[in-house]
């Protein structure tokens, strides 16, 4: 191992400091070669080594009675009865999407998925939560319309659906799109497999497609920002192979029915170095490999190659001794070929040979539990002070409700995402309870008579405002949506998106999210299991909107019982749950009419939170409720007609005013503000009083609003109608417009 | 009865298949690997949707060489029902078993939705239960779904009575807004000459209990189970 000689030049290529260079010289005791800073370098990257968010995620609540396994392993998994457990997780593929859209999409599909399988689940659901610059925008059109074309590209050909999930659209999100995937799968919670490595002379197989070039150094550039030389990333982005991929994960799912694994993990960021450091890290062991036993696709790929490679589609198991003609003939049967590439050792190192020549040679802890772990530096951001402040005075008089209402169902924001999830199979396995676009994501679980909600939350604008209330918004938001199907909600995953952390402006906004959606999880009781970290996501200095994207899991006792959100017959009455207030800081209203985005998000009181949603399952639970649906994004107006689109119904409703409408606002926050807490429920008229009563014993607000029936959508507010639409029309101006975008403009060009 | 329900390698629908006419339809079914040889005691074949052999390069061209399209061959041949269903209609198509071909979808995009569509003939084993002229709403998931064949096809298909389901709007009228994806004639589905061999793009699987958001599409395997019982009925009483 003759040391290459290690220059500034060469550290910034690898997005080391020298302050960490002394520590791996420390580590060592001598100076690293070249292929052991490239290992060095991917494994202390902010997105394996979670340096900069780790100090602050440790805070988070992890524990409780259904958790089987919590973060540190490839997913979390909470036990959902019958003795079966849900594994999930959402991960971000930011940096690759905006780069190559197709394909870094696609292969964010393919990583998740692995994460889920590599457990021993059996995926069958998915979801994203997407974000985009203005539609007006040539480039946005071509990233989102890449970016949907992958995630169905890869979701629909392996044979997973993709139940639900969110886009957002917001300027600061043009040069640095946010995508993240969602995936849950189910195994029998005894049957969950860890990526562990140990047991010495245990060999370690290597499974899946070939190593090839492809990727090398992604993890380090999902750890920089953009500037314009960004294009010129692209050979860092992988390819994926959705049948390479349904291949491993049949094949894999039948070698783990055999027994006759001690660990498997997929090769995912940082690929053949990340697994078998990870794994031999928590086993507490040694792991030796012969990179020139990895099968490859290219010619005289050296050790730093391969050991770097981010090729798609690959898993490295751990197989008991005396068991591999088993494990072999497994994969055989599938056409995969598992190949024996070394073996656990006791020493607790990574140990790479080339040909039996040792090239590498580093101990596991030290490329991740002893990876550095910085405190850095916060500021409260000077543009905090002043985005807070609105006076809704000085904007003038607003436009009537009817032109609202009209502009805010075409507000991408808000708008049906049709257009989107008609291009991902939604059904295939036939768990699927809900469709998309109609709220929290629903699959039953075969076998059972339960079935799982699943939404993904998180509104930008609240967290940009104030991030400590707008993570705990979206942890409210998104156990409100799968509260509303009548899942209680018992688990979370979360996928925080943010900008550089080395600002103390932008690590200030992660920790102060970060402890919001703690104590939101806390009051609610969901524990968070695992997740993912995406910093960097900046072009041009520019950072995104804070986006602490929170994946809240929900169990439905009986699937029979679930709660959908269309009005589902006329003369049923409309109760309003909780209170509407007057709260249109960081409102869709102030973004789409003023183009502004200030005031305070609004309150959010825990206790109250928590109460309303008890009243959300156990109605749903009792067959009192007949459809819920959240308020959230242009408020009550919206979630009213969004509540008529999905039947085809009418509503006649009658609103008290907010009681501290300002001025010439009162209609506006009454119709369009974004208090928190609420959903809109419908029951039969027989069974008002009993709703009522449980509403009340639970001290929730429940109103009786008004009656589903007709063709229109009629708003009033203290007697005076604001609202009057056929729902067709306004559910026709809600379901084009995403589409018009794409179709239009491409038959233009 | 017992139907095989073929897996190839990408097959993804074999599992809702296999569900469908076991949980729900009651009968038996056989997963048959595609390197198998052998329907065994299959009464109805069912080749399943999905992306066999990921369809790099055309829909359904390489399955057709799997070592169980022999076996299929010759038990369609022998006039036992064989039902393609989607990328299984595609595979039947490649292995010539049914006339024409799949295009891109005319928008170019893969589209997943419930639409309608219409049974045109019940004399086919999957569609014996239907009443003539029956509205299903049953879910589409394809991007290849244009169906195309020459003129001298289509009008042989049409002759013949041959065209099996079509796409219709919700009140069964045959226009072109409901057509999702190009095919000639609206067509959704079709069958051989012999009438014993169905393709349709539709998913009649995903459509067999109303908790997954339609069950018009369980009468296809109860046509089977039809068709089947009075074949062993006719065959029993020795008249064959």
């Amino acid at each position: 191992m003759t040391p290459d000689p290690i220059t500034d030049s060469v550290l910034e290529r690898h997005g080391l400091a020298r302050d960490e260079y002394n520590r791996i010289v420390a580590t060592l005791g001598r100076e690293p070669n070249l292929t052991e800073l490239g290992i060095f370098s991917v494994m202390w990257s902010e997105h394996c080594s979670y340096k900069s968010s780790r100090v602050h995620l440790k805070t988070l609540p992890t524990t409780g009675p259904r958790v089987l396994q919590g973060p540190g392993e490839n997913a979390g998994a909470v036990d959902i009865g019958d003795g079966l457990a849900a594994v999930f997780k959402i991960e971000s593929h930011n940096h690759p999407s905006f780069i190559e859209p197709y394909q870094g999409a696609a292969t964010g599909v393919g990583g998740i998925i692995r994460d889920i399988f590599t457990m021993g689940a059996r995926p069958i659901a998915l979801l994203n939560s997407l974000r985009f610059g203005s539609l007006d925008n040539p480039l946005v059109r071509r990233t989102m319309a890449g970016v949907v074309a992958g995630i169905g590209g890869y979701g629909n050909a392996i044979g997973i659906p993709t139940v639900g999930g969110e886009i957002g659209f917001d300027e600061s999100y043009t040069g640095n799109p946010l995508v993240n995937v969602f995936c849950l799968g189910i195994a029998r919670a005894d049957e969950i497999i860890k990526g562990t490595a140990s047991g010495v002379g245990n060999p370690v197989y290597y499974v899946g497609a070939k190593t090839g070039r492809d990727g090398i150094h992604g993890a380090t550039m999902a750890s920089a920002e953009f500037d314009e030389k960004s294009a010129d990333k692209r050979p860092a982005v992988q390819v994926g192979d959705p049948f390479m991929e349904k291949l491993l994960l049949e094949a894999c799912l039948e070698v783990m029915k055999s027994d006759t694994l001690v660990g498997i993990q997929d090769m995912g960021a940082a690929g053949l170095t990340c697994s078998t450091s990870e794994m031999g890290s928590r086993g507490g062991a040694g792991v030796e490999i012969d990179v020139s036993l990895v099968p490859q696709r290219e010619t005289a790929m050296t050790p730093y190659e391969i050991m770097l490679s981010e090729s798609q589609e690959r898993m490295l198991l751990v197989v008991k001794r005396g068991r591999e003609a088993e494990v072999e003939r497994i994969f055989d049967k599938w056409d995969l070929h598992a190949v024996r590439i070394g073996e656990v050792t006791t020493d607790g190192r990574l140990r790479v040979k080339n040909h039996g020549e040792v090239v590498a040679e580093i101990p596991n802890r030290a490329l991740t539990d002893e990876a550095p772990m910085y405190r850095r530096p916060m500021t409260t951001p000077a543009y905090i002070e002043a985005a807070r402040q609105l006076d809704l005075a000085s904007l003038g008089t607003p436009p009537s409700p009817k032109e609202t209402f009209r502009r805010l169902l075409a507000s991408p924001g808000i708008a049906s995402k049709r257009w989107v999830y008609r291009q991902y199979d939604h059904m295939v396995q036939t768990n699927t309870l809900v469709l998309p676009g109609m709220g929290a994501g629903a699959v039953r679980v075969k076998g059972t008579s339960r079935a799982l909600a699943l939404s993904v939350d998180c509104n930008g604008r609240f967290v940009y405002l104030d991030p400590y209330a707008g993570a705990q918004l979206a942890g409210a938001e998104a156990s409100r949506n799968v509260a509303c199907a009548g899942g209680l909600p018992i688990g979370a995953t979360n996928c925080l998106n943010f900008g550089n952390p080395q600002k103390p402006e932008v690590m200030w906004q992660f920790a102060r999210a970060v402890e919001g959606m703690g104590a939101a999880c806390r009051a609610l009781d969901i524990p968070i299991t695992g997740g993912n970290v995406s910093l960097y996501n900046e072009t041009d200095g520019r950072a995104v909107l804070p986006t602490p994207v929170i994946g809240v899991v929900g169990l439905i006792e009986d699937a029979d019982r679930i709660v959908k959100r269309a009005f589902q017959a006329e003369g049923d009455i409309v109760v309003l749950l909780g209170e509407s207030r007057s709260e249109l800081g960081g409102s869709e209203f102030l973004s789409l009419v003023y183009g502004k985005m200030c005031g305070v998000p609004p309150a959010l009181d825990l206790a109250r939170e928590a109460a309303m949603q008890r009243v959300l399952v156990d109605g749903a639970a009792a067959g009192l409720i007949r459809s819920a649906h959240d308020c959230a994004e242009g408020g009550l107006a919206v979630t009213l007609a969004e509540c008529c689109f999905d039947s085809s119904l009418g509503v006649e409703i009658d609103l008290p005013g907010v009681a501290d409408g300002v001025t010439g606002y009162r209609d506006t926050a009454t119709l369009f503000g974004e208090s928190a807490s609420r959903a809109v429920v419908s029951v039969s008229p027989a069974r008002l009083t009993a709703l009522v009563n449980m509403a009340a014993a639970a001290g929730v607000p429940a109103r009786p609003i008004g009656r589903v029936g007709g063709n229109r959508i009629r708003v009033s507010i203290d007697g005076r109608r604001v609202i009057d639409e056929v729902t067709m029309a306004a559910q026709h101006i809600w379901e084009t417009s995403i589409g018009a975008n794409f179709e239009l403009r491409r038959a233009i060009a | 009865m017992k139907f095989a329900v073929v897996v190839f390698p990408g097959s993804n629908c074999d599992h809702d298949a296999y569900h469908a006419i076991t949980h729900v339809l009651g009968q038996d079914a056989d997963l048959v690997w595609h390197k198998d040889t052998s329907l065994a005691s299959a009464d109805a074949v069912i080749l399943p949707g999905g992306f066999a052999h990921g369809d790099y390069l055309r829909t359904g061209a390489i399955a057709r060489f799997s070592p169980i399209m022999q076996a299929v061959t010759r038990f369609a041949a022998a006039g036992g029902p064989v039902l393609g269903i989607c990328n299984g209609f595609q595979v039947l198509l490649e292995a010539g078993l049914l006339p024409g071909a799949m295009l891109r979808n005319r928008d170019l995009h893969f589209r997943c939705e419930f639409l309608h569509v219409r049974v045109e003939q019940t004399d086919t084993p999957f569609t014996a239960a239907c009443q003539p002229g029956q509205l299903m709403q049953v879910p589409i998931a394809h991007g290849d779904g244009n169906y195309y064949a020459e003129p001298e096809v289509i009008a042989r298909l049409e002759r013949n009575r041959q065209v099996v389901f079509r796409y219709v709007s919700r009140t069964g009228a045959e226009t072109d807004e409901a057509n999702p994806n190009g095919s000639l004639n609206n067509i959704a589905g079709i069958c051989n000459e012999a009438r014993n061999v169905v393709g349709l793009m539709p998913h009649p699987e995903r459509a067999c209990e109303l908790a997954v958001g339609s069950a018009d599409g369980l009468v296809v395997f109860e046509s089977a189970l039809k068709w089947d019982r009075s074949t062993k009925s006719v065959m029993g009483s020795g008249v064959v």
